[in-house]
């Protein structure tokens, strides 16, 4: 078995989760605290990957990166990248079509905090960043971390968004869920299975470490 | 001295109404903002701790401008020296009693001061323990300390004894008026109970719809200037049960329960659930020491 599918797919699965916490903090914190009249629109825009196929997400995308469209141009000409079949192509979609992974569990810790919390950190005179470091995110761990195993777990099984956007190229575009399906394109099922059952384990694996840790049965355990 | 002077709109259960504060606090007091729920005291106390904003107005302490809407001039609540206990307490449950307090405390100038206030609120047991593993009474004594812990002048109290049990609200009244004084602070209470504020209170400011309708002190607010009682209590009326020309109501006065006989006409004034003075010349009280 190949495994250069599987640790790309690791790869930008890490990537993308990464990207997307640092990212998604200010957005959930606005989402969470915020009034103002447009929030609806944010928020709607936020959650569209959840509804949207991801081949329309991914067609978008790629006409977006294509070298004859303007912000792709503008990206070559520039900065000498291109975004359509590459590696970091598949960060930025990946990262849009996770988003919503990690900004809701965030924007829901958030929003569960009594406003107290927050005024009492400000009454003594602490920034926004101390405030937000030291007691909001703090206080709501358990969301951090299930935003962090669903984005990652959801960048792993991407499929639609990263064949519009990366195709099938070997070492560069080609994660698991991709070569599972040229696998079974190619008749070759035995492969198809070696790659599925990683997956499998790896999806079943995930979301057990989320129940454990946040229905506290690990805590449980070592106590 | 504390200059307000605001106004502003507040959603109250019926409809919008104005809050609408002139009022000077002296220093070194304890003033009380007494009034039914909805009144705006709640709203009072954040506007002066600079949480939520008056529409129009100006706040001012000691000759500095806290707010001055003509001017443009805001505080942050972190600039305003105060110290707040919140109705939650607001204690952060991530830190530990001590953490909580040093989160609050510039510690480089101040590196006794924790120490300080965990021994003078009785904590020193406590202080590893997080706040969800403490009682409503041990919380609210860590949300006081906390409150101290920047060296406030103003220390801003909203309903801080409301969820105790009577004994837990009679120790916390005493470290509350041990601190004030030994802190040497002005501190502005919310209170609903009339026991808590004759205990504390050099004055009441009384708020009904948004108005100050008295500011007094507590004995004048509350007898009314005409009695000359030497006792004088406020109770609860729970029952009140007539039989033949005198009536007979039950007053639950703190824990007491005491059974008072009134004529029918100021019977047929009462309805459980009045609060009530209960006054008596002291004409022969029997004192036994025990």
């Amino acid at each position: 078995m190949d495994f250069t599918p599987l640790i790309l797919t690791l790869k930008l699965a890490a990537i993308t989760t990464g990207v997307l916490l640092v990212i998604s903090i200010p957005i959930a914190r606005w989402l969470a605290y915020s009034r103002r009249r447009f929030k609806p629109l944010i928020e709607t825009l936020v959650s569209m990957p959840l509804v949207l196929p991801p081949t329309v997400l991914g067609f978008y995308l790629l006409l977006a990166f294509s070298p004859d469209s303007l912000p792709g141009q503008l990206l070559e000409n520039w900065f000498g990248i291109r975004l359509a079949f590459s590696f970091p192509g598949l960060v930025i979609a990946s990262v849009i079509y996770s988003l919503p992974f990690m900004v809701h569990p965030i924007q829901s810790g958030l929003s569960s905090l009594p406003q107290s919390l927050q005024e009492a950190s400000k009454v003594m005179d602490k920034s926004y960043l101390t405030t937000l470091l030291s007691v909001e995110l703090p206080n709501i761990k358990p969301s951090l971390l299930t935003g962090l195993i669903l984005t990652f777990a959801h960048t792993v099984g991407e499929f639609g968004v990263v064949l519009m956007i990366g195709g099938s190229i070997p070492n560069r575009t080609r994660v698991a869920s991709i070569a599972i399906y040229d696998e079974v394109e190619a008749l070759n099922y035995h492969t198809a299975h070696q790659y599925s059952l990683v997956l499998l384990a790896l999806a079943f694996g995930v979301l057990l470490l989320v129940y454990l840790v946040n229905g506290g049965y690990l805590k449980r355990f070592w106590q | 001295m504390i200059e307000i002077k605001i106004s502003k709109l507040l959603q109250g259960a019926e409809g919008t109404f104005s809050l609408d504060i002139d009022e000077c606090i002296p220093p070194g007091q304890i003033i009380t903002l007494y009034g039914s729920s909805g009144a705006g005291k709640t709203s009072l106390l954040r506007i002066i701790a600079g949480l939520i904003n008056p529409d129009i107005g100006h706040i001012k302490v000691n000759e500095q401008t806290w707010f001055d809407k003509t001017q443009g001039i805001n505080l942050k609540p972190g600039k305003r020296s105060i110290g707040m206990v919140f109705q939650d307490y607001a204690l952060f449950p991530n830190m530990t009693v001590r953490k909580n307090l040093i989160y609050a405390c510039d510690t480089s100038r101040d590196p006794e001061l924790v120490d300080r206030l965990i021994e003078v609120v009785e904590l020193k047991q406590l202080e590893n323990r997080r706040p969800n593993t403490l009682s409503g009474g041990q919380q609210q004594r860590v949300a006081l300390a906390r409150a101290l812990a920047g060296r406030p002048k103003l220390l801003l109290l909203d309903e801080p004894l409301s969820a105790l049990d009577a004994e837990m609200r009679k120790k916390l009244q005493d470290y509350i008026l041990a601190v004030h004084r030994q802190f040497d602070l002005t501190t502005i209470l919310v209170s609903h109970d009339a026991g808590e504020i004759f205990k504390l209170s050099d004055r009441v400011i009384h708020l009904e719809d948004g108005k100050v309708v008295n500011n007094n002190t507590a004995v004048e607010m509350f007898s009314q200037r005409h009695l000359s009682g030497k006792f004088q209590f406020i109770g609860e009326v729970l029952e009140i049960a007539t039989e033949d020309v005198v009536s007979v109501i039950a007053v639950l006065i703190d824990n007491h329960l005491v059974k008072i006989i009134v004529d029918e006409q100021t019977a047929a004034g009462l309805s459980l659930g009045d609060r009530v003075l209960v006054a008596s010349k002291a004409f022969n009280p029997v004192i036994k020491k025990i």
